[in-house]
């Protein structure tokens, strides 16, 4: 079941017996780029050197590319699977390898390529009303490695999204009462992006993140049943220096409220341990570019290890307080409705859970054989320290590679090697953290928790590969 | 070349240029190191500005504005602001979960709703849910309505909350709700024992149990009791509810997106071996749209879901409101079809389609004429 050869079934032999020269195809030969610009043309260029010689060049070169853009090759259908003379994409050289290319700056931001069109974050169909107070999932099935691209970041907004004019943007420092804060203050964004910043690697995870899936399963992929989880390379302030310049009270203002712009007011309510320790941030910055406007540009909170609520988007005032807040995402929503009827308040943490992401529910295996099991792991309190992949329904357990790196309150991408029979298979991943906590499976979170909860369901996921190679959800009970 | 040597050429006496700013801004920053201290940034917050920020009420009531409102002043901005999402009775469930419904008469005796130990019951209401009065004045004043938030005044507030307890029968028809009885009105919520933080995730020491966690899993590696039988999967007809799913995965790797618009696949003799001989190259059938299709339907289409139309007209049939395509159809023959629908979208109004008003919009003139043209044009039918 585990390789420990090499693998099989990958790759094939070359085929000595043609020629890998390429035949000569019909039409003109185009010559590599270098000599694109005849002898002529160089002469004439040095000819012009002193005089409008940079407009020269472009002329000249405009003209070989329009050369260049002669079709060489008749466009035809071409067969997939390598006959006994060979691989036609091997032996027929291609038309990027035998004409030039585009331009720099041919798109000012650059975008991913035409055949990536399928990775889109997308919403669930029938799960909101509106698209303004809604949720869209990052396409986790499709990714690599832990960064989440910008632009498949998890989308949740409770009254729609904006792009904020950042010179009129401003942060407020208060107190809910004068004496919790000595100085309250206003800062502009051109004052916080002076300030001394840390740059983080941190995972966000909505607190309903694999909400739908409490009672049974109830959709098809990796990307609905997980995809509210995304991760970040996070830009910003340290809160605490904030608060330390406006001098707040940090004996008796044991709690922080943090509220957005936006129409929804967002407000939350963060424990100040996490602000002394120095990891909550005001964030501005996100992988090496400004936040995205659906992510809070130009201003969020970054609250590592908890619930993608709390880090407040279009973030414009914190207050201290000698009490929690009971706002409306913390008292109707955003709270765990318990067997007994109670529901948990003020759960914030996201616990360490995992994900294998391919095979995954939705994917069809190509053919049987050597695949490598990836996935990724998380822990809202630390990091991760261990992950283990089942891929019998969870009778027996094999340590998977943790990819570097591991980092705290970050996501981390595991592997584990597998040869496909060609028979049906449950995969599982069950990941633990530094703090020794182990990742429940549905049976033992149910036990305590019930099914109605919506949030922080953490429970292992499976993944049922049929013998047909389509890959379905599924609950194992 | 010669123009790029040339270039190149001067490179290293602009380094060594900036290298000799650098040693001297260097020499100058040990001298004005800031200590801690950030000199020149952030300036007092004036008392103006606090109070136009400042608005969040805790369950303590502080922050709580002086006001009042009655429960007939609240039906009468219900009817105006709240009615057309939240229905009548605050039970609608077509663009929000309803607010109004599923407590007793018992549960405000006991600050405790039973139906919610109760697993049959359909849904959670928020006055099912609320333990905190302030939560609820907090966020109608904060956010409400929807789409004009900060637009309700303080009276209009407490107006509003009185009126929402009373559909929820915790407060009689006379009832005044205002900032001298708040306290004793939390005293009446339903379920305000309701919460507990008795739980291992609030991530500080203020609240709850420290951080222990209330599940553990199990580390065991072999042999390992587990379930493996499967209780619960995806049913055959549901297998389409999310799009054709080859179009949601990548046309490259070791999997592709299985094709939802079949029914699954039966198993071929002897496995599914051959299947690498068949992988499809990237077609129009497999490749997620880019954009959305072009044409001035869907353009208008982009428009109403931007202003927020398709929350309560759906494109062909009714939610909250009448569906466009209808309302196309009743003015199909009216000359000034467009002008009239325009000005019916700017300023909103009730009685043509029914009793529930249509709140005045707001949105930039040019397109509520691009969508009235569209609407009066039949809505893309």
């Amino acid at each position: 079941m585990i390789s420990h050869r090499p693998p099989r079934y990958i790759g094939r032999q070359l085929n000595p017996s043609p020629s890998l020269e390429p035949q000569a195809p019909p039409g003109r030969l185009i010559k590599a780029p270098e000599n694109f610009i005849s002898g002529e043309d160089v002469a004439a260029v040095r000819r012009e050197a002193r005089v409008g010689r940079r407009d020269f060049i472009r002329s000249a070169f405009a003209a070989a590319v329009a050369g260049a853009a002669v079709p060489v090759v008749p466009v035809q259908a071409q067969a997939q699977a390598h006959s006994q003379a060979g691989d036609p994409n091997i032996l027929q050289l291609p038309e990027h390898t035998r004409g030039l290319g585009q331009g720099v700056a041919t798109d000012g931001y650059g975008r991913p390529s035409q055949y990536e069109a399928n990775l889109q974050r997308r919403p669930s169909p029938g799960l909101t009303q509106t698209t303004q107070s809604s949720v869209s999932f990052a396409p986790l099935q499709s990714l690599f490695g832990i960064v989440t691209p910008s632009g498949l970041h998890f989308e949740r907004h409770h009254q729609g999204w904006w792009d904020i004019d950042p010179t009129k943007h401003r942060l407020m420092l208060g107190g809910s009462d004068a004496a919790l804060m000595k100085r309250p203050m206003v800062f502009t964004m051109d004052e916080l992006m002076r300030l001394p910043s840390v740059s983080r690697f941190h995972f966000i995870e909505c607190g309903a993140n694999t909400g739908m899936e409490w009672g049974n399963v109830a959709v098809p992929t990796c990307q609905y049943s997980h995809g509210m989880l995304s991760c970040s390379e996070f830009t910003g302030v340290p809160l605490k220096l904030l608060l330390d310049m406006a001098g707040a009270d940090y004996a008796r203002g044991r709690f922080v409220l943090a509220e957005g712009a936006d129409g929804s007011g967002m407000t939350r309510t963060i424990p100040m341990e996490m602000v002394e320790s120095g990891e909550v941030l005001v964030a501005y910055g996100q992988n090496g570019e400004m936040l995205r406007p659906e992510n809070g540009y130009p201003l969020r909170l970054v609250v590592p290890g908890v619930q993608g609520v709390s880090w407040v988007k279009y973030l414009r005032r914190i207050e201290v307080g000698d009490m929690p807040y009971a706002a409306k995402d913390e008292a109707l929503h955003y709270i765990d409705l318990m067997p007994s009827g109670l529901h948990r308040q003020y759960s914030s943490v996201q616990e360490c859970k995992s994900v294998v992401t391919t095979p995954s529910g939705g994917q069809v295996l190509l053919a049987r054989g050597f695949y490598s099991i990836n996935g990724l792991a998380w822990s809202g309190r630390g990091k991760v320290r261990r992950v283990e992949v089942s891929v019998d329904g969870g009778r027996h357990w094999r340590t998977a590679r943790l990819q570097s790196p591991v980092l705290d309150k970050c996501l981390t991408r595991f592997s584990l090697d597998w040869v496909w029979d060609g028979k049906a298979a449950l995969i599982q991943s069950r990941a633990s953290d530094d703090t020794g906590y182990v990742q429940p499976t549905y049976r033992q979170l149910r036990a305590v928790r019930g099914t109605r909860s919506i949030y922080h369901n953490n429970a292992v996921q499976t993944w049922l590969v049929q013998e047909s190679g389509e890959v379905g959800n599924v609950h194992l009970g | 070349m010669c123009i790029w040597a040339e270039r190149w050429r001067r490179v290293p006496v602009a380094l060594a240029l900036g290298l000799a700013v650098l040693v001297t801004h260097a020499q100058t920053t040990a001298r004005s190191a800031s200590n801690g201290t950030y000199p020149g940034i952030g300036r007092a917050a004036l008392p103006a500005e606090i109070a136009a920020w400042d608005t969040d009420v805790r369950p303590d009531f502080k922050g709580l504005p002086a006001g009042s409102g009655t429960v007939a002043q609240g039906m009468v901005v219900w009817e105006s602001k709240c009615e057309s999402c939240h229905g009548i009775f605050g039970e609608s469930n077509s663009v929000f979960t309803p607010l109004v419904g599923g407590t007793t008469a018992a549960d405000v005796n006991s600050g405790r709703v039973a139906r919610l130990t109760d697993a049959g019951y359909p849904g959670r209401t928020t006055l099912m849910k609320l333990a905190t009065l302030s939560t609820l004045w907090d966020y109608i004043h904060r956010a409400m309505p929807w789409n004009a938030p900060r637009s309700l005044s303080v009276n209009d507030t407490y107006a509003v909350t009185a009126y929402m307890l009373n559909l929820g029968r915790i407060v009689p028809d006379e009832f005044t709700l205002s900032d001298r009885n708040m306290a004793a009105t939390q005293a009446l919520i339903p379920n305000r024992h309701g919460m507990s933080t008795d739980h291992g995730l609030w991530p500080g020491r203020s609240l709850g149990n420290k951080g222990r966690p209330d599940v553990q899993g199990s580390a065991c590696m072999a042999d390992c009791g587990a379930e493996s039988r499967v209780v619960s999967s995806l049913p055959t007809h549901a297998r389409d509810a999310h799009g054709n799913l080859a179009q949601q995965q990548r046309l490259v790797g070791p999997q592709r997106g299985a094709d939802t618009s079949r029914a699954p696949p039966a198993l071929p003799n002897g496995g599914p071996a051959q299947a690498a001989t068949a992988v499809p190259a990237p077609t129009a059938a497999t490749m997620a749209a880019s954009a959305a299709p072009a044409g001035s339907s869907a353009d208008a289409l982009a428009l109403a879901r931007k202003h927020n139309c398709l929350t309560c007209h759906g494109v062909a049939n009714r939610i909250v409101g009448p569906s466009l395509v209808e309302i196309g159809r009743k003015y199909s023959g009216q000359a000034d079809a467009a002008t009239y629908l325009a000005q019916r979208i700017v300023a909103g109004g009730s009685g043509v389609w029914g009793s529930i008003p249509m709140p005045a919009q707001t949105l930039p003139a040019a397109d509520a004429q691009a969508l009235a043209q569209w609407l009066a044009q039949g809505a893309g039918k």
